[in-house]
């Protein structure tokens, strides 16, 4: 209104002063440049009372019924034991080293989980498109079959599953046992599978991690040197048009220093032997453990099944068709045209879908899985009492944990997405 | 689930202070049912029959509790719980009053802020093996895989016990006692441990309960009974009474059969007193005069329920021991009615 007023001033010459603007409370509400903002700030203020009436409310409650926030039982001994310990723990231990046990115990699951969820997610979304009537609908089938099913009921099928056909270690004993290893090194059980564990006989260091972190190290440094032979690679075939064979050279970058500090620290391995009621020795891997990351797999793979296939079919048929006619085989229009545009589709829902494992995980206690939701929320929780304590922590642990993944996602993200200029 | 725990203990927190200035009793009179929790099903002690009616010697302590409140024994609604749930339940309102085979524990009292009201069995953790381990001591389990429901302080007399004899086990913590038959049956752990009557409950429902063994080693106190919330003294004494009036009821010889024939009036005042022909000590509870009377005849004395349900002639099969009356060697005790 007033700037239409200044412009057709200026128009017809003859200067009208615009009329001075003063500030009247009912501008508030009938004003539309104020009206918006007055009724957010209702709203910001009636949700602000409401949450300080709820908090204000439980504080009220908890102290009228005696209770306390503390957390003081938190150094105090746990007094339970937990049967997998990625750190040193027994029932002596405080319930905060048995909430890190969990939540390291959570987090392994997560992780695990994720990165098969990806493989038989990309897996069953590219051969879902797949020509193959037979293919592609056997993984139609896989999708709506996984994805239809509840998650705990999965993991509770496979952790029935496992129990019963699996044989008890004690099938393993007597001249002629009901069950034998397979290859004489692994066993295959109704509380998990066991297998060899490596170790070194000559340690550089004498704290067994830092001897893992030198070969991580190593690894670490081979994927770097193995990264630069390729841009090489990429730089001479963009001077000369042509691409050199390196391949050979990349295998020996990965395999020559591993195999050489493998020799050093005399690698060797610890097979599992039946000792009293249990196998000992090598590496186990609970039943628990299985039955979620397997669930959670398969699970959430459906999922991202879908979002690999929305992601392809996102890519305009014409893209394809370009490649195709430029003379590009199937394999390298998927890999050098398809897929990169389509990862800026997939990415997005995919960290939806990681979210989704790590907090699905906390269905563990289903299946006997130590996981943070089973120690601290559990049975720190039941021994203790201490209910809100406890389930503040969760919500915070999982909160911080599914921010990072975000975070990390996000910036993988912005790495791949198309970049405009 | 994170959501769940937090309007659970949003709710635990409001309605515990809350449940304090209410009576419980009039909450139980209007609603016109007694909320009992009991266990998920643990037979003998509480567990549906086929045709979904709950029986066994917990579910009757929660039939007692109605019959001297309500006059019917029939007004409860059994609220299921597990090991995990039962004090949320019983702190939140949703149960008043929990028979679930709960130890007395000096946390649970003061610090959980819950009243038990007595004993009404006397257990101890023991450990269940089958008998072709040819196991005869449960310090010959070293490195063995335990089956544990978690939750119960039988974790942490677990925990214990092997700490004390130095020897090493691997826990399978389980949620509820029918999972951890399955685990156990299915061999995914060695040994199942819980109190010992769970055990003798648990076993009797095998195929071939003769193929299991419950070892003799008992390595913990476990004093079971009902309880209540703190902060309704006179809810805490009606459930206390009506199971002191079930124990003096089997002292006194008197049985669900003569019970209506001895509310007539007899020559002994405790009998009188108790079935409301002399004094008016159900008044004083805020009951009818005949409460006992009404209790007696629907879940009769304390010694019938125990034959009834978990006795040497069911398959449960359990001795009175320990359960006796103190003036049969056992510790069950009553004060007074007077």
């Amino acid at each position: 209104m007033v700037k239409y007023q200044g412009v057709t001033g200026i128009h017809m010459t003859t200067l009208t002063d615009p009329p001075k603007e003063t500030f009247r409370l009912s501008m508030l509400i009938n004003d539309t440049r104020y009206r918006s903002l007055t009724f957010q700030a209702i709203a910001a203020i009636i949700l602000a009372l409401s949450f300080w009436y709820l908090l204000n409310n439980l504080f009220q409650n908890l102290a009228a019924a005696g209770l306390n926030i503390s957390y003081s039982f938190f150094g105090e001994s746990a007094g339970y034991d937990i049967n997998q310990r990625l750190i040193e723990y027994d029932s002596q231990s405080s319930h905060g080293r048995a909430a890190v046990v969990g939540i390291l115990n959570t987090l392994l699951v997560a992780f695990l989980a994720c990165i098969t969820a990806t493989i038989f997610g990309v897996v069953a979304g590219v051969l879902r498109l797949s020509n193959n009537w037979l293919v592609s609908k056997l993984m139609a089938f896989y999708v709506e079959i996984f994805r239809n099913i509840p998650v705990l009921i999965w993991i509770i099928i496979i952790f029935t599953i496992m129990t019963a056909v699996l044989p008890a270690p004690r099938a393993f004993r007597g001249d002629e046992p009901a069950a034998s290893m397979l290859f004489g090194s692994a066993a295959f059980t109704n509380r998990g599978v066991y297998i060899p564990g490596p170790w070194f006989s000559r340690p550089l260091f004498d704290v067994a991690v830092l001897n893992w972190l030198l070969v991580l190290a190593f690894l670490v440094g081979s994927f770097f040197g193995a990264r630069a032979l390729g841009r090489w690679a990429t730089k001479v075939q963009e001077a000369t048009g042509d691409r050199p064979v390196t391949w050979y050279f990349s295998l020996g970058i990965w395999l020559v220093p591993f195999l050489a500090l493998m020799v050093i620290m005399g690698l060797s391995w610890e097979y599992p032997a039946l000792k009293g009621f249990n196998f000992s020795g090598g590496i186990k891997i609970g039943g628990p453990l299985i039955a979620l990351w397997f669930a959670l797999s398969i699970y959430t793979g459906a999922f991202i099944a879908e979002n690999v296939r929305a992601g392809i079919q996102a890519i305009n048929k014409g893209q394809t068709e370009a490649a195709a006619s430029l003379g590009l085989r199937p394999g390298r229009v998927m890999n050098l045209v398809v897929l990169p545009q389509a990862l800026r589709v997939i990415i997005p829902p995919l960290i939806s879908q990681y979210l989704n494992i790590t907090k699905n995980s906390s269905l563990a206690i289903a299946v006997g899985y130590a996981d943070i939701t089973a120690t601290l929320g559990g049975i720190t929780l039941n021994q203790t009492g201490r209910a809100i304590e406890c389930v503040l922590l969760l919500m915070l642990f999982y909160l911080t944990i599914s921010l990072l993944i975000s975070a990390f996602m996000n910036v993988y993200n912005s790495s791949i997405k198309l970049k405009e200029r | 689930m994170k959501k769940t725990f937090v309007l659970g203990a949003l709710t635990v927190a409001g309605l515990a202070a809350g449940a304090a200035q209410a009576a419980t009793v009039d909450d139980v009179k209007a609603r016109g049912k007694l909320n009992c929790g009991v266990s998920t099903g643990l037979v003998g002690f509480a567990a549906p029959d086929a045709n979904g009616n709950w029986g066994g010697f917990d579910v009757e302590m929660c039939r007692a509790v109605a019959a001297a409140v309500l006059g019917d024994s029939n007004a409860v609604e059994f609220v299921p719980t597990t090991g995990k749930t039962r004090f949320t339940a019983l702190a939140s309102g949703e149960v008043d009053l929990l028979a679930r085979n709960t130890t007395w524990t000096f946390s649970r009292d003061v610090d959980l802020k819950f009243t038990f009201v007595g004993v009404n069995y006397y257990d101890g953790q023991g450990f269940m093996v089958p008998a072709e381990l040819g196991v005869s001591s449960a310090k010959d389990l070293d490195g063995a895989t335990v089956c544990i429901q978690t939750g119960t302080t039988t974790e942490l007399n677990l925990a214990d016990f092997f700490r004390v004899n130095g020897i090493s086990y691997e826990p399978v913590p389980i949620e509820t006692n029918a999972e951890a038959q399955q685990q156990y049956l299915a061999g995914a752990c060695d040994v199942y441990t819980t109190d010992a009557s769970g055990l003798a409950a648990t076993r009797a429902t095998f195929e071939n309960p003769g193929e299991h063994v419950v070892l003799p080693e008992i390595i913990s106190k476990e004093p079971l009974g009902p309880l209540v919330r703190h902060g309704d003294d006179n809810w805490g004494d009606i459930v206390r009474w009506t199971l002191n009036a079930l124990i003096t009821a089997e002292e006194l010889g008197v049985t669900s059969a003569n019970v209506a024939e001895m509310s007539g009036g007899t020559n002994n005042p405790e009998i009188n007193r108790m079935l409301g022909t002399e004094g008016n000590l159900g008044e004083q509870l805020g009951l009818e005069a005949d409460w006992a009377m009404k209790v007696i005849s629907a879940v009769g004395n304390y010694g019938e329920s125990f034959e009834k349900n978990i006795g040497e002639n069911t398959p449960i099969g359990l001795a009175r021991g320990l359960n006796a009356l103190w003036t049969e060697g056992g510790l069950i005790y009553t004060p007074p009615f007077r």
